[in-house]
């Protein structure tokens, strides 16, 4: 799909001046770039769920079901009866507007629907007109409207302009939380049966593959002995891949996540882990079936981010090891942080994760048994237990992107940093505004990383590019680290159109990079083959 | 249009009481009567949103962690930002509740040709602050009116509150003037913010409206239009315990006015978003510590879930696993499960 030039994309965006029109008499125009495709019915009918036969969001008339008005009401009430958040954000907005222009989509389109605050009256105006008596008497007045067709079509369109990636949640004086309502809101259009192409597959494929992208067991092991090959072309080092895939009674399963086995430049960061097992000689196995991390699932409704999840202590039950560690992504953490616990708990058949090469004891997972390879690495190298070469990644500047997932919905802000300081000499951050908490998202997680919606991904990147931009043209930086696996899919893109000249990987990738091995031979690249500044004099 | 009408209502509002003491001497009615039933649906209404909230579960735990979470031990914890107990939660509590901290943190973007520039912008803050602590120190200044004797605390804070009439100017109350600017400030900045005003409903200007006549009333009768302080407060106290009285003096009517707006704004508030007052507690991205790894949180309508097990996935990829040198697993064994789904053809459960 062709898109305008950067610099015209969003000559359109005013971010002072709104429509003359009121929010509500606007009705919903899909413009084409910014929404999903539908899937095939048969994907939604194998994973069970509802579905409106074959048509897409462009259709005039949308196929509703026949009783689709009472769905909507009754599933409305349900979801306010049993989730407390999701009441409390209806009912307690004041639109004091603080997050109004902190939502990257409204930064890079100005659609007032996009201020975070609106994206909820949105659903809130149906709530208020539907089941208020306030509501009823005042109408407009009061902000409540009626259902109607148009609304459904506004809830696809916009429910799916939110990457949930909770920065409105951060300034609202009430922690009004966006992501919770969008998720919500998915929830009952995939009740309706509406579910988009992109966001059913993935799960479709983790439901009965193992991973998103379908990756079938026999090609999981090829893509990794492709890495392993590679590597030892580079270094001559060897990687024994078998004790690493379905090998019983290891201690640590390690889950991976598909983007970073799938392409490039997450492949890199596969590697990376690899290398790094190798390195310790770390007792470690991971699950041919539970070969995703990532979990679809959560884009579309809570329930199938548990279908989907259930595998993983299932087979660190069936693998007999003692905990569980995971890679370098972003939604994929908040559900383990966040909803592993709740979903899942109490996890007794697992130990309390003890680091065996510094017995650091994670007592911050002591209930759930599962800890970031970021936080095991910063306390190896905490205790001195890597020998790194940080001038090794001197041929890179790098920055770092915390992504949205991890920054507001976990917290994990030093490990990577302090990692990011010992394996390479020149880091740089991005503006404060725009990092940390207030990090801005890539644009197209919580499946939005498609090609249809290009548009869309391109202006709802826009503000971190920007930030890219700026640490790009002032400091020389060329290479993004990030602990996201959409991220690794996702910036590519978006910097090839922004900011021409930034690489993206994972921070792994970066620790395989600065690994010192004992014995090493002479080299003069890197893991992806990129000329070294000064060449690893080795001892061959 | 919003405006205008949330305006309307309001000028009804304050004619109300001008015609119903003024013209037809409904006294009785406006001192008695309406604050009660007000009162009561206050009390009611507030009471009926608590127990709601309360009552539905909040499934999971999702604080928005906007600090360094608790992990290693030689890494610094944001105890505010990413509490990990609960009394970190409370300091993180009361830093919002009372400081408005996240509001603190606001920002405002603007785009200059190709590039997005985030400035401070704490007004919207500042305003909030001087408008709802200047409310609250004059709400507790009022208990005077219904106290006898009055408690020394509300006497020191009525006697800070006019500490600068010693200053030789006119003696009012510095919250008086505080909150008129807040008022003023918000209402403005609703009225003139292209994206403020675009999202506002006249129910959001309504409260400002009724509390800026409420306030304007109290420092009219104060200043200008002098009333019978000492009937007053014979009929405050009456209303406080109970065995109201009619006061016989003429007490002037911007008094009834005043009474009848406060008595609306109690009865409207439970219902509208100026339930925000007890809500903030409840909100779980605020309330919650970041610490689900450590600490499981159960949620009451948990419910097994159909998922592919192991041994069914296994049948699947057999051949191909074994050409690729993948260990089988034969001990893997078929098993059923209870499952339930909210969702389509196989729905069986209700929550
Ligand atoms: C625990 C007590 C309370 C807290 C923490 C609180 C907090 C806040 C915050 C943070 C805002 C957003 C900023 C703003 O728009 O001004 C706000 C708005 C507002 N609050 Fe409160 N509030 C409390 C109690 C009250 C009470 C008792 C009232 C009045 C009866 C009130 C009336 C309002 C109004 C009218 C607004 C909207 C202002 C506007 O239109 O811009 N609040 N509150
Ligand atoms: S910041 Fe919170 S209270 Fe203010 S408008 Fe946004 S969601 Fe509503
Ligand atoms: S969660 Fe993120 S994408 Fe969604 S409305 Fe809030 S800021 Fe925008």
């Amino acid at each position: 799909m062709s898109l305008p030039k950067p610099d015209e994309l969003i000559s359109d965006v005013k971010l002072h001046s709104t429509p003359a029109k009121d929010w509500m008499e606007i009705k919903p125009e899909l413009k084409k770039g910014y929404y999903l495709s539908i899937v095939e019915p048969k994907y939604l009918e194998e994973l069970d769920l509802p579905h409106m036969g074959k048509w897409q969001p462009y259709d005039e008339k949308w196929p509703l079901p026949d009783d689709w008005r009472e769905k909507v009401k009754e599933e409305l009430q349900r979801r306010l009866r049993i989730n407390r958040g999701f009441k409390l954000f209806m009912d307690i907005c004041v639109r004091c507007g603080a997050c109004a222009d902190k939502c990257h989509f409204f930064l890079g389109t100005g659609d007032p629907k996009n201020m975070p605050v609106l994206r909820a009256e949105l659903v809130r105006s149906v709530i208020k007109g539907e089941f208020s008596t306030f509501g009823k008497l005042f109408g407009r007045l009061a902000g409540a409207r009626k259902l109607d067709e148009d609304i459904i079509k506004e809830w696809f369109y916009y429910f799916y302009q939110c990457t949930e990636c909770r920065r409105c949640s951060v300034f609202c004086p009430y922690g009004i939380d966006t992501a919770e309502i969008t998720m919500m809101m998915r929830e009952i259009l995939l009740e309706l049966g509406i579910g988009t192409d992109w966001g059913i597959k993935p799960v479709h494929n983790s439901y009965y593959i193992g991973n998103h992208v379908g990756v079938p067991p026999q090609s999981f092991k090829e893509n990794l002995e492709f890495l392993v090959w590679e590597f030892e072309e580079i270094t001559g080092i060897k990687i024994d891949l078998d004790k690493y895939i379905n090998r019983k009674g290891a201690e640590i399963m390690f889950v991976p996540l598909s983007g970073d086995y799938f392409a490039e430049p997450g492949i890199y960061t596969m590697l990376g882990y690899l290398v790094l097992f190798h390195y310790l000689d770390l007792d470690v196995t991971m699950s041919p079936f539970a070969t995703e991390g990532g979990n679809f699932g959560f884009f579309n409704s809570l329930e199938m981010a548990k279908r989907l999840h259930s595998k993983i202590y299932d087979e660190a039950k069936r693998l007999k090891v003692k905990w569980i560690m995971g890679g370098e992504c972003g939604h994929m953490w908040r559900v383990w942080h966040q909803y592993h616990n709740t979903f899942f708990g109490p996890i007794d058949f697992l130990e309390v994760p003890k680091s065996p090469i510094t017995g650091t004891v994670f007592e911050h997972a002591k209930s759930n048994k599962i800890i970031h390879i970021v936080e095991f690495t910063a306390d190896l190298i905490a205790h001195g237990k890597l020998k790194l070469d940080p001038s090794r990644n001197d041929h890179l500047v790098v920055t770092f992107h915390d992504s949205c997932n991890t920054s507001r919905g976990m917290g994990i802000f030093e490990e990577p940093r302090f990692i990011l300081k010992h394996v390479c000499n020149n880091f740089v951050e991005m503006p404060e505004n725009t990092i940390r908490e207030k990090t801005f998202c890539c644009g197209s997680g919580s499946g939005l990383n498609a090609g249809e919606n290009m548009e869309i991904r391109m202006r709802g990147g826009f503000p971190r590019a920007n930030a890219v931009e700026y640490v790009h043209k002032e400091y020389g930086v060329n290479h993004l680290a990030c602990i996201c696996a959409i991220d690794r899919a996702a910036l590519p893109t978006l910097f090839q159109y922004w900011v021409p000249g930034v690489e993206v990987g994972g921070l792994h990738e970066l620790v395989a990079n600065a690994l010192v091995f004992e014995g090493e031979r002479s080299r003069d690249v890197d893991l992806r083959r990129r000329p070294l500044k000064t060449p690893v004099k080795g001892v061959d | 249009m919003n405006v205008g009408w949330s305006f309307l209502i309001f000028l009804v509002l304050l004619l109300i009481p001008w015609v119903g003491v003024g013209v037809l001497g409904l006294q009785g009615l406006f001192v008695t009567v309406i604050p009660y039933v007000c009162f009561l649906i206050f009390i009611v209404g507030l009471v009926y949103r608590i127990l709601n909230w309360a009552k539905s579960p909040q499934p999971f735990k999702i604080p928005t962690t906007c600090g360094q979470q608790k992990s290693l031990p030689w890494i610094k914890h944001s105890r505010l930002e990413s509490p990990f107990n609960t009394f970190e939660v409370v300091l993180r509590m009361v830093l919002e509740v009372l400081f408005f901290r996240s509001l603190f943190r606001n920002l405002r973007a603007d785009l200059q040709g190709k590039k997005l520039i985030y400035g401070s912008a704490k007004w919207l803050w500042l305003g909030a602050i001087l408008f709802h602590w200047s409310f609250l120190i004059i709400l507790i200044r009022h208990l005077r009116l219904f106290t006898n004797p009055v408690p020394s605390v509300i006497q020191f804070l009525d006697y800070m509150d006019s500490f600068i009439h010693s200053f030789g100017v006119p003696p009012v109350y510095i919250t008086d003037i505080l909150i008129i600017a807040g008022l003023s400030f918000l209402l403005l900045r609703r009225l003139v913010d292209a994206k403020v005003s675009y999202i506002s409903h006249g129910s959001d200007y309504f409260p400002l409206f009724l509390i800026l006549g409420i306030v304007i009333t109290g420092v009219l009768m104060r200043y200008n239009l002098k009333v019978d302080v000492y009937a007053i407060k014979q009929l405050t106290l009456g209303l406080a315990t109970f065995k109201p009285v009619v006061p016989e003096a003429k007490i002037g009517t911007i008094f009834y006015v005043h009474l009848f707006l406060v008595s609306v704004l109690a009865a409207y508030f439970p219902f509208s978003k100026l339930a925000h007052m007890v809500g903030v507690f409840f909100s779980p991205t605020r309330n919650m510590p970041n610490n689900n790894r450590a600490d499981m949180h159960v949620n009451p309508w948990n419910y097994p879930v159909k998922h592919l097990t192991y041994a069914e996935w296994q049948e699947r990829f057999r051949e191909a696993m074994e050409n690729a040198g993948i260990p089988i697993d034969e001990e893997a064994e078929k098993e059923e499960h209870e499952w339930y789904t909210i969702y389509g053809p196989n729905k069986n459960l209700n929550l």
